[in-house]
């Protein structure tokens, strides 16, 4: 390990994350990891990670970092204006920094969440399994915590493919952020909607209410009645959209509770996850249904852009 | 002489592209949870599953759709399913103090037409089986609750329940084991410690212990 960042201001919530814990689920413990997958994907292999490696997740605002030792670092997801010593830089693409620069934000354009890889991956606690933040459990990540002022941030592995600067992913190459109609399969109590209801759901406007975190956002729009006998609790999916009794619908992300009881009309497509994670309160929403094979259609899709990263 | 086939129905559907919901049941039933159990483990063994985790009476498996696809696997659950269902094993019983002072108490009281002594005396009457380990880190999913306490969920969830709160909704009574939102109705509170960070698994509870829970003075 060796240092390689240090943090003048964290910015409001950055974690450390990777792609989870999804083991430890049948512990109770959620499965976390990075909110848009993709992008977080992404950030790494462009700075020649493994996909799995950490990244910090930087959420409404980015921090301000110095670098300790020159790195090669990618920042990917939201636009938040990324500047490298107050000038402004490319995102999606790999970036040299030396000793001494200093990495900021100027401000949020959209989106909710920016990834920052790092060459080498980002060092932090492993609990059961992964590096992944838990706050609920205080645990993974920067000692289970939003990163703070003075965090020194190291790298856990020399990069075993040389580092390339200036590797870019095209915009083409990336999800369509902008269209934020999410792919969604009819989940397992759609029937409950009844055909008026389903049709409220499937091309109603929602938007997501400040009732929105890693846990899960709360929806506003049409009121869905999915009342029915109490359903015995089940086992729950990042994507899945609960109804409870309010009618408001629930769309699970990344931090979901592990099981509950609530109706599942819907879940979004693990292609579409990526546009939800960079959703913010007061954005609006669709929910358009698609066969379980459109989705692994756009789901290949989205892997080929990232394969187009591994050389 | 060829071991008798099960009766028991799978019905699976899709929770998404990566993973699906293969229900056993609809009941409440020591029985089906044990199948789901013992379903769950048989499908963690396959390399085409990435988690399979046992509901009360299903199983949410998540898959990697690059080595097998959705209607293959239901074929495989349904298969798994119909074998004869293994021998279940008592679990740990645990004894849970408990002050029965929730903020919901008065409410559920009026709601049932029960006084609160009553409702401390049916809530502490059964040794409980935890159905399934879930939600969030160390809640153990315990039942049946006595019919007498039988409540739907409440309307809107709470944003934020205390860690320690003992709650009850249907016929399921569980303990929140850290301040997390929640849509039960809070009847009383324990200082006992449910998710153990540091140990491996991570929490007290396991699916098929059995849990007895006491009244004590706050």
């Amino acid at each position: 390990m060796s240092d390689v960042l240090r943090v003048e201001k964290p910015g409001l919530f950055t974690t450390v994350q990777d792609l989870g814990r999804l083991n430890a689920m049948s512990s109770g413990v959620q499965q976390g990891g990075a909110m848009d997958r993709f992008a977080h994907c992404a950030a790494n292999l462009l700075v020649g990670n493994d996909e799995g490696a950490a990244t910090l997740e930087c959420t409404l605002s980015g921090p301000v970092l110095v670098a300790l030792r020159p790195c090669l670092v990618a920042i990917t997801g939201a636009d938040f204006d990324l500047r490298v010593n107050g000038e402004p830089a490319p995102m999606w693409t790999s970036t040299f920094v030396g000793e001494g620069d200093k990495l900021s934000f100027a401000g949020r354009r959209w989106g909710a969440r920016v990834y920052m890889a790092v060459a080498g991956g980002i060092a932090g606690d492993r609990w059961l399994g992964s590096l992944s933040t838990n706050l609920l459990a205080a645990r993974g990540g920067m000692h289970g915590r939003l990163l703070a002022a003075g965090d020194v941030l190291a790298v856990s592995a020399e990069r075993a493919s040389p580092a390339i600067s200036g590797r870019l992913l095209s915009p083409d190459h990336r999800p369509d952020y902008a269209d934020h109609t999410l792919a969604a399969i009819a989940g397992p109590h759609v029937r409950r909607l009844g055909s008026d209801g389903r049709k409220a759901f499937f091309g109603g406007v929602f938007s997501v209410s400040r009732d929105a975190d890693r846990m899960g956002y709360r929806l506003e729009g049409p009121m869905l009645d999915a009342s029915g006998d109490e359903l015995l609790s089940f086992g729950l999916v990042a994507g899945a959209v609960q109804v409870p009794r309010s009618g408001q619908p629930i769309i699970l992300m990344a931090d979901h509770g592990t099981a509950g009881g609530y109706p599942v009309v819907a879940t979004v497509t693990s292609a579409a996850m990526p546009v939800a994670a960079q959703l913010l309160p007061g954005d609006e929403l669709s929910f358009s249904e698609v066969s379980v094979e459109a989705a692994l259609r756009l789901r290949a899709a989205q892997r080929a852009a990232l394969d187009s990263l591994k050389s | 002489m060829p071991a008798p086939r099960s009766k028991t129905r799978v019905r699976t559907h899709p929770l998404g592209d990566s993973a699906l919901l293969a229900e056993l049941g609809t009941r409440l039933d020591t029985a089906l949870n044990t199948r789901a159990i013992a379903l769950a483990a048989a499908l963690k063994k396959r390399r085409d599953v990435r988690q399979a985790i046992a509901g009360y009476a299903s199983v949410t498996v998540h898959f990697d759709p690059d080595q097998v696809s959705h209607d293959a696997l239901a074929a495989a659950i349904r298969r798994l399913a119909s074998k004869r269902p293994p021998m279940a094993e008592p679990g740990r019983l645990h004894r849970i103090p408990v002050v029965y002072d929730g903020p919901d108490l008065e409410a559920v009281s009026a709601v049932l037409g029960l006084d609160v002594a009553r409702i401390v005396e049916i809530h502490t009457r059964p040794i409980y089986r935890v159905f399934l380990v879930g939600f969030v880190p160390g809640w153990g999913y315990l039942g049946p609750l006595p019919e007498e306490l039988e409540l739907p969920r409440r309307q809107v969830p709470r944003t934020k329940v205390p860690a320690g709160s003992v709650a009850i909704a249907g016929r399921q009574t569980g303990i929140y084991p850290l301040a997390t939102p929640g849509g039960w109705h809070l009847i009383g509170r324990t200082s006992v410690k449910l998710f153990l960070p540091d140990s491996d698994p991570p929490c007290l509870f396991r699916a098929g212990d059995r849990v007895k829970f006491f009244s004590s003075p706050g």
